[in-house]
């Protein structure tokens, strides 16, 4: 519910920090990005990097699933086709990074678009079930391309070299992540302040309503798809260079089914929803193993538990945001700076 | 034998399958119709389900009684649990959008899941069969009486729900209730009552086609995938035609049979996927649904 919020102009609707505290805090957060990797071990690090990568593909999956409205189960395969166009390009033919990522971003656009085409006939449910398909497939297709892939087997990449440096340690891998992933935010923060990105929340609203006003539904339906696959793939490319070892599991249903529950967690159609989300979904089995360490000497099992109970914890997590709070947590984020706002005249 | 022989026994076996595949799709087409959604874990329902026939199988064999008794008593819980779940998920979205319905089945997909892991593990169970799993001659096509009277069973209550839909009262407040909810409620029809019966029916007959399915193979969590396959037969069906459903599902059935045959068993579970994908971008209403008009 948006009360209050009354903008008499589009340069006030178009404003990024919307209260001097906004910036406050977004300058504190860069800056704690920035010193806190020398203060924290190897291992956090490794799950800031990897929160870095879940930022990305999430943010892209907002821009097709939260603003555009088209529902994708299909965000998991079009990373893994990201990470194998690096993966390809870096073992097979010797490309180096700053070829890799670019390549990985269009090819995974191109395809994107490929799969996308099912979205200018069928909306809401049947788009869904569309990319799940795509998914199987995909990750299938993965598989059986052996001379390419490797198949189940996987395929071990290189670390990357940028600048005559190796990037290997975490540190390193740290800071070409962190910087991507806030200028990935960046960018569709500033997507909808622009012409396509009000046609993409037009369409969202009511596509037909959309069309009539002249927004050209093919088109823009179509470019929602290539940056949201961009993102998918951005994200592959950093995920081939950050674990290392690919296989085609890793990019099956679930992963993209992890994705959009990160977003629904975090809240559809908002910037802050895809950092929210990833920093949920992290958080959840790294808590539910300190827990299971904490037990173990107790109960031996614990360990082998966590697995499935992380995985309800996740649904249990959708059903309940969905539930009582769809809006995710961006919402209660909003509630917390309104309240902040108006007092002492809050409720 | 000839490479002929081989292909009629591999559609026989294709079809057999095809009729199991109809009772489970039965069930999503029952629920879509009622409330409009796809329940994206009738899969995992029916793999829910399948594990309580498997729990009950022991503990009748521990009591001395017939494993009979076993199936009335699965069918039960699984029944009691589609109820449970509807009433205490799907109501309180009632009038929400259909997108909010829908990740709420696929979220249900990793609970029961998570679940069942914690109770039964991952391991492979071998619950038993309803019949000898021997193998039975039609001619000279080879074909095993597990799947054929799985065949016959599913096909008779597919037959059995097709009356009650079209000839019973309870039939009529159903598809009064697809047509138009607000008036269904208006002319008196317990809707709510409605929705609770088709989850509770549809997870009783998914517990049916999973225990049909389970011993021809091993019962593991990941049974419930199926469920997800199954999307392609009401797809292709046209998602709330019953007539369609079942000739898709022989259809599907039959697909996947000759995949297999000629391209290998990989190819056989990624072509109902396919399947899906072409029918969506050609004709999304499917062989029989009805064209839905889009008001603005």
């Amino acid at each position: 519910m948006h009360i209050g919020n009354a903008r008499s102009s589009y340069q006030a609707d178009e404003v990024i920090w919307k209260r001097p505290a906004h910036k406050g805090a977004m300058l504190l957060i860069i800056l704690s990005l920035l010193i806190l990797p020398f203060w924290i071990g190897p291992y956090h690090l490794m799950l800031m990097s990897q929160l870095g990568i879940f930022v990305i593909a999430i943010a892209g999956l907002n821009i097709l699933t939260g603003y555009t409205g088209l529902i994708s189960l299909g965000q998991g395969a079009f990373m893994g086709i990201g990470a194998y166009t690096t993966a390809v390009l870096a073992t097979g033919y010797g490309f180096p990074p700053w070829a890799t990522f670019p390549l990985s971003i269009i090819i995974t656009a191109l395809i994107g678009i490929g799969f996308g085409l099912p979205s200018l006939r069928v909306r809401g449910l049947y788009l869904t079930i569309a990319t799940l398909a795509a998914n199987v497939i995909i990750v299938f297709a993965i598989r059986k391309l052996e001379w390419l892939t490797n198949g189940d087997r996987g395929i071990n990449i290189e670390p990357a070299v940028l600048f005559g440096v190796s990037i290997e340690s975490e540190l390193e891998k740290y800071f070409v992540i962190a910087p991507l992933a806030l200028l990935f935010v960046l960018f569709s923060q500033n997507l909808f302040r622009t012409k396509i990105g009000r046609a993409f929340i037009a369409i969202r609203e009511q596509d037909y309503s959309a069309e009539i006003m002249g927004i050209n539904l093919i088109r823009y339906k179509l470019t929602a798809f290539a940056i949201g696959s961009a993102y998918a793939g951005a994200a592959g490319s950093l995920w081939a260079y950050f674990f290392t070892a690919l296989t085609p599991n890793q990019f099956n249903l679930s992963q993209s089914i992890l994705f959009l529950a990160a977003l629904i967690i975090g809240g559809m159609g908002t910037t802050l929803g895809p950092l929210f989300g990833a920093v949920f979904v992290i958080l959840v089995p790294e808590t539910l193993r300190a827990i299971a360490g904490l037990i173990t000497p107790y109960y031996p099992l614990a360990l082998q538990a966590t697995a499935p109970i992380t995985e309800i914890i996740y649904g249990l997590l959708i059903i309940g945001f969905l539930i009582f709070e769809p809006m995710g947590l961006s919402a209660i984020w909003a509630r917390i700076w309104r309240y902040i706002d108006r007092w002492p005249f809050t409720r | 034998m000839n490479e002929l022989l081989y292909i009629v026994e591999d559609s026989l076996t294709g079809l057999l399958t095809g009729g199991i595949y109809a009772l489970m799709a039965v069930g999503m087409v029952l629920v879509f119709k009622a409330t409009r959604v796809v329940n994206f874990a009738h899969g995992t329902i029916m793999m829910v389900g399948t594990y309580f026939f498997f729990s009950f199988s022991l503990l009748v064999q521990q009591l001395g009684l017939s494993f009979w008794v076993s199936v009335p008593l699965a069918l039960l819980s699984t029944g009691l649990l589609g109820m449970f779940l509807e009433r205490v998920l799907m109501r309180p979205l009632l009038g929400q959008s259909v997108f909010s319905m829908i990740m709420v089945t696929v979220a249900l997909i990793s609970v029961l899941e998570g679940l069942t892991i914690l109770i039964w593990t991952s391991d492979a169970q071998y619950p038993p069969g309803l019949f000898s799993l021997q193998i039975s001659f039609i001619w000279e096509a080879a074909v095993n009486m597990q799947l054929f009277w799985g065949f016959v069973i599913a096909l008779s209550l597919f037959v059995l729900i097709s009356i009650v839909l079209f000839l019973t009262r309870i039939g009529v407040a159903l598809r009064a209730t697809a047509s138009d909810q607000a008036t269904a409620y208006s002319m008196g029809i317990n809707v709510p009552g409605v929705f609770g019966m088709t989850w509770m029916v549809a997870a009783m007959t998914g517990c049916l086609a999973g225990i049909l399915l389970a011993p021809l193979n091993s019962l593991t969590p990941s049974l419930g995938h199926l469920g997800l396959s199954v999307l392609a037969v009401i797809i292709l069906g046209g998602l709330d035609s019953l007539l369609g459903t079942l000739i898709a599902a022989l259809l599907i059935g039959w697909l996947e049979a000759m995949t297999g045959h000629f391209l290998g068993g990989d190819y056989r579970e990624v072509m109902p996927y396919i399947v899906v994908l072409l029918i969506i971008v050609i004709r999304p209403y499917g062989l029989f649904g009805s064209k839905e008009v889009e008001r603005i």
